[in-house]
């Protein structure tokens, strides 16, 4: 496929290019304006993010169904697998946003930083959705990790916060130099970094005897330490409760959506374009060694919820959990798998914002992130409360609201006849009756107990618009064949 | 489109019930009690003009499409099982709606939107004739439940919800488990479907995958378990003494009346409707694994009869004689003849109806009371002549008096049994003594004797409370003198299901 040179790449690159020109100019309109307490640099943000999409729209219009591009000699690629993971982002990015100015914990001095990081490490994601070469898919990652990393230490009164950022930035360091060596093997091995001609490659090599299986089983562990840092897969989610915690809510929210997204971009492309040819699979088993990850990573995600009290780490693990939901998709590395791990981040980006977004209603309210927090939440708020109910048991997959559907969707992806990855789809279902268990404990503390303060709780008409957003997608996108349709269109070459 | 009209007025019913203004009590439970009997009506003119003499799916609407990309619909229809026990399920809907009048003290707004939609949830998961929709409709009861038991519970409420709730999802998680894997297996992609006819046509195709008897022994197993957990079979039966004593008056008894008929109703619609073979190798009386059906049913009869002996609570003392009952359903259901599977129907129906009576009954003393050990009391036959009658009533038709309904019930499934397995038949029926032991003794405990000075100024039954006893009361004496009444609805799927088994069976031996 003919690549496009640097010049004509430019007019698909304007939605990526709008978003380094907003945090530019957030900076700049944030030194000019006065009023410290004012929100419009969010706005600004958040117009940035508008323009974005709207680039996204017309560039979709253009490449039309079928006919993707590859752009600047085929460092990326823009298809329709990329415009989801955008518009995705965007409105992941937006909801931060948004949630940001509703928190009350962060300090208003840096607002222009804070939403000019959060455009910059939204322009790192499309990278990461759309890279199709090692160097650019390095390069994607480092940009997220790098501004995710000022983003969890943005409390700069917080000590929890500043070891946030620290564990995250060691971690990370870690986990970027073992995949980068496990990328130059792979580039050892081939000759070249782009992932479509690695997957012709690989099956001659191996056939030749160049490259043994073991050597390419190395090279793809380490790639995938890079790869499950950023999904928070074990065994590299260590760093992730303790920066989950430490962060401003709304980074929470957003790293474990928005990151996690991205991450699973990074990890379908490059297993679905690279190592999926016949001659590569036989040598070696990718399915049974994911498989074996996303079973180990649901349930420790689910076993370290259960006895949580803090209720933004309760949700820190079950993210964890989820991300081995989502690699459940992903272990037969059929079309199948595919849409049902993008059906499922669309449910996931609604209902566990949502999630997030309650903690920071509650956390404003009570001024923790405690469980003790949410008591009574019923006859305080029943909106609030209701919805939060939403979104739990959306969260552990009980019909009638979307999360049932995605994962029903995934399990059908992982049972696929004769897979023998029954013992997987086994593993998952006894885990959602485990995550029962610890989100039920946040519905009890909401509706069986008694609030321990007797004054109204503290929310405005806004912040319950807000939160309809999200729980109108939540009780409808399982029952909306436009989802199905969206998400089962989409491929990977 | 009626049946599809009876499902959803409920849900509709929720909805106007959450518009309306939380102080407005008396219009809630007013337009709730409304809401209840609109399906009541359908149901009784569905049970009247169904026709009995074809074992088919009558009243169909769909299928729609509704899920695309799986082919998953939205389609109804009933058969004489599924309208026996739709018409169960409409007629204690009202019944607890006025149980819960008086009773309810906090928050009736969010109880009677929980319980209606509740309702539904059942409604829909009897006469569901697409596998997924009958998995939605099942996991819609679990939400409601729960939050019933957890806010309008007793003392221990909160462990009793979540107890509740963990056992039944862990069912059905399973009973996921084995869909999908009835879906995958039903065609090519592209032609798999999740339509319960079609299924039960194509797993009965020899060659066909799903007539594979090794794979349906698997699948026949994870529905088993799902469903095992909700009617309860020992070994899975411990969340439900524990939700009983917890749980309001009007919620045991939609519990005890309806949702342990789920349970059941689906080991008949899906594991032997849909995989005889596999219910062949647990029902062929042929060693441990053979008999091992019967067995968990000898043992429910047995087990819940003895527990229901020792009990000093009268709530708990009804909960384990509910397992002992639930017993006599899967001895007659594993029997699989005709007389034996109809048997087993009827105990469904009665044991709904009777078990309702007797929760209904325990509730109307607690609230007077408000304690329910049996010892506590004595005497009360002078003081409350009526509602000592009625609970008499409700005693001897439990302990299976000939002449009142449930004897009916539990001797067509001993018949049935004894022909297929003689020996587990003859120990089951420890538990009809058994049962009658218990019942008796706790009549004489409550309401012979010298009456307790305590409770010399006790109330009788008021008319409220007659009310929701008095059509469960006469549907128990009906049933007991013509019992063809209900019979004769699911005659004719009774036969085709044991033409089945009987030919699976045959073929085996």
């Amino acid at each position: 496929m003919d690549s496009l040179k640097n010049i004509e790449s430019l007019l698909y690159f304007i939605p990526e290019i709008l978003l380094v020109v907003f945090a530019a100019a957030v900076i700049i309109f944030d030194l000019i304006v006065k009023d410290r307490e004012s929100d419009k640099v969010a706005y600004l943000a958040l117009v940035g993010l508008g323009c974005s999409l709207l680039a996204i729209l017309i560039t979709n219009s253009i490449i039309g169904t079928d006919e993707p591009r590859n752009l600047f000699f085929g460092m990326i690629r823009l298809d329709e697998f990329a415009i989801f993971f955008k518009i995705l982002l965007i409105l992941a990015t937006s909801a931060t946003i948004l949630f940001s100015l509703r928190s009350e914990e962060l300090d208003v001095k840096l607002k222009g930083e804070y939403f000019a990081l959060l455009l910059a490490v939204t322009f790192g994601m499309f990278l990461m959705a759309s890279s199709t070469n090692l160097l650019m898919i390095f390069i994607s990652l480092e940009t997220v990790s790098l501004t995710s990393y000022i983003l969890a230490g943005f409390l700069t009164h917080s000590p929890r916060s500043s070891e946030a950022a620290f564990k995250y930035i060691t971690y990370g360091a870690v986990a970027s130099g073992t995949m980068l060596f496990g990328l130059s093997l792979i580039f050892g091995m081939t000759g070249t970094g782009d992932l479509a001609e690695i997957g012709e490659r690989l099956p001659e090599v191996l056939a030749s005897g160049e490259v043994t299986a073991l050597g390419l089983l190395i090279a793809i562990t380490f790639i995938l330490a890079g790869i499950g840092y950023k999904i928070a897969s074990v065994p590299f989610h260590m760093w992730s409760p303790d920066v989950y915690e430490g962060a401003p809510i709304p980074i929470t929210a957003f790293l474990s959506v928005a990151s996690k997204a991205a991450g699973f971009a990074l990890f379908l492309r490059f297993f679905y374009s690279g190592f999926k040819a016949p001659g590569i699979l036989d040598s070696v088993d990718w399915g049974l060694l994911l498989a074996v990850v996303s079973a180990l990573t649901m349930t420790v995600g689910n076993l370290a919820a259960l006895p949580q009290r803090n209720v933004k780490r309760l949700l820190a693990y079950s993210s964890i959990a989820h991300g081995g939901y989502l690699l459940m998709g992903g272990v037969l590395l059929t079309s199948d798998g595919l849409s049902a791990i993008l059906f499922y981040l669309i449910v996931y980006l609604f209902m566990n914002l949502g999630a997030f977004y309650v903690v920071i209603l509650v956390a404003n309210d009570s001024g923790s992130e405690m469980i003790e927090g949410f008591r009574g939440l019923s006859s305080r708020s029943p909106l609030i409360a209701s919805a939060m109910m939403i979104f739990l048991i959306s969260l552990t997959g009980i019909p009638p609201f979307a999360g049932f559907f995605g994962k029903f969707f995934l399990f059908k992806a992982v049972i696929d006849i004769d897979s023998g990855f029954y013992w997987l789809a086994f593993i998952g279902l006894l885990n959602s009756v485990i995550s029962l268990y610890y989100y039920a404990r946040i519905i009890k503390a909401m509706y069986f107990e008694s609030a321990d303060e007797t004054e109204s709780f503290y929310s405005t008409k806004s912040a319950l618009v807000l939160l309809t957003v999200f729980v109108i997608p939540t009780i409808f996108i399982g029952f909306l064949n436009i989802f199905y349709s969206l998400s089962g269109n989409i491929a990977l070459q | 489109m009626l049946l599809s009209l009876m499902i959803f007025v409920p849900l509709i019913g929720m909805i106007v019930v959450l518009l309306l203004p939380r102080e407005s009590e008396e219009m809630i439970k007013r337009v709730a009690l409304v809401f209840t009997l609109v399906p009541l009506i359908i149901a009784v003119y569905l049970f009247i003009d169904y026709d009995r003499t074809i074992a088919g799916k009558q009243f169909r609407h769909g299928p729609v499409p509704w899920i695309e990309a799986f082919n998953i619909q939205y389609f109804v229809g009933i058969d004489g099982l599924s309208v026996t026990l739709m018409l169960l399920t409409a007629l204690l809907g009202p019944i607890c709606v006025l149980a819960s009048w008086r009773n309810i003290d906090k928050g009736i707004k969010a109880y009677m939107a929980l319980f209606l939609l509740l309702e539904t949830g059942m409604l829909g998961f009897f006469a569901a004739l697409d596998l997924f929709l009958f998995f939605v409709f099942f996991e819609l009861t679990l939400l409601p439940m729960y939050f019933l038991i957890g806010v309008w519970g007793g003392p221990r409420r909160e462990y009793a919800a979540i107890k509740f709730f963990l056992y039944t999802l862990f069912g059905s998680v399973l009973m996921l488990v084995a869909l999908i894997a009835v879906y995958l297996k039903s065609g090519d992609p592209g032609a798999r479907t999740f339509e319960i006819p079609e299924l039960i046509r194509l797993a009965s195709d020899p060659g066909h995958a799903l007539a594979d008897s090794t794979f349906q022994m698997w699948v026949f197993i994870g529905f088993f378990i799902g469903f095992a957990v909700k009617v309860p079979i020992f070994p899975f039966h411990t969340w439900l003494p524990d939700a009983h004593v917890e749980a309001p008056t009007a919620i045991s008894v939609i519990l005890a009346g309806v949702l342990l008929k789920m349970g059941t109703y689906g080991l008949v619609r899906i594991n032997m409707d849909m995989f005889p073979e596999g219910m062949a190798v647990f029902a062929n009386g042929d060693g441990i694994v053979g008999n091992s059906l019967a067995i968990l049913g000898f043992v429910n009869i047995v087990y819940g009869s003895f527990c229901a002996l020792a009990q000093t609570d009268f709530k708990k003392l009804v909960a384990y004689s509910s397992i002992g009952h639930m017993g006599f359903v899967i001895l007659g259901l594993a029997a699989g003849n005709e007389l034996g599977i109809t048997g087993a129907i009827l105990q469904m129906f009665n044991h709904g109806v009777i078990s309702a009576m007797l929760f209904l009954l325990v509730g109307v003393l607690y609230d007077r009371a408000h304690h329910r050990e049996i010892n506590g009391f004595g005497g009360l036959g002078s003081r409350m002549p009526v509602y000592t009658g009625i609970t008499t009533l409700a005693f001897m038709a439990s302990l299976g008096l000939p002449g009142l309904s449930g004897f009916i019930g539990e001797a067509f499934s001993l018949i049935g049994a004894f022909e297929s397995f003689p020996m587990l038949t003859i120990l089951s029926t420890i538990g009809i003594v058994v049962g009658a032991a218990y019942f008796l003794w706790t009549l004489q405990r409550v309401f012979l004797g010298t009456l307790n000075p305590k409770y010399e100024e006790l109330p009788e039954i008021n008319g409220r409370e007659i009310l929701t006893l008095v059509p469960l009361g006469i549907l128990v004496i009906v049933l007991g003198i013509w019992p063809h009444f209900a019979i004769e609805m699911f005659s004719e799927s009774v036969v085709n299901l044991t033409t089945k088994m009987s030919g699976i069976l045959q073929a085996g031996l």
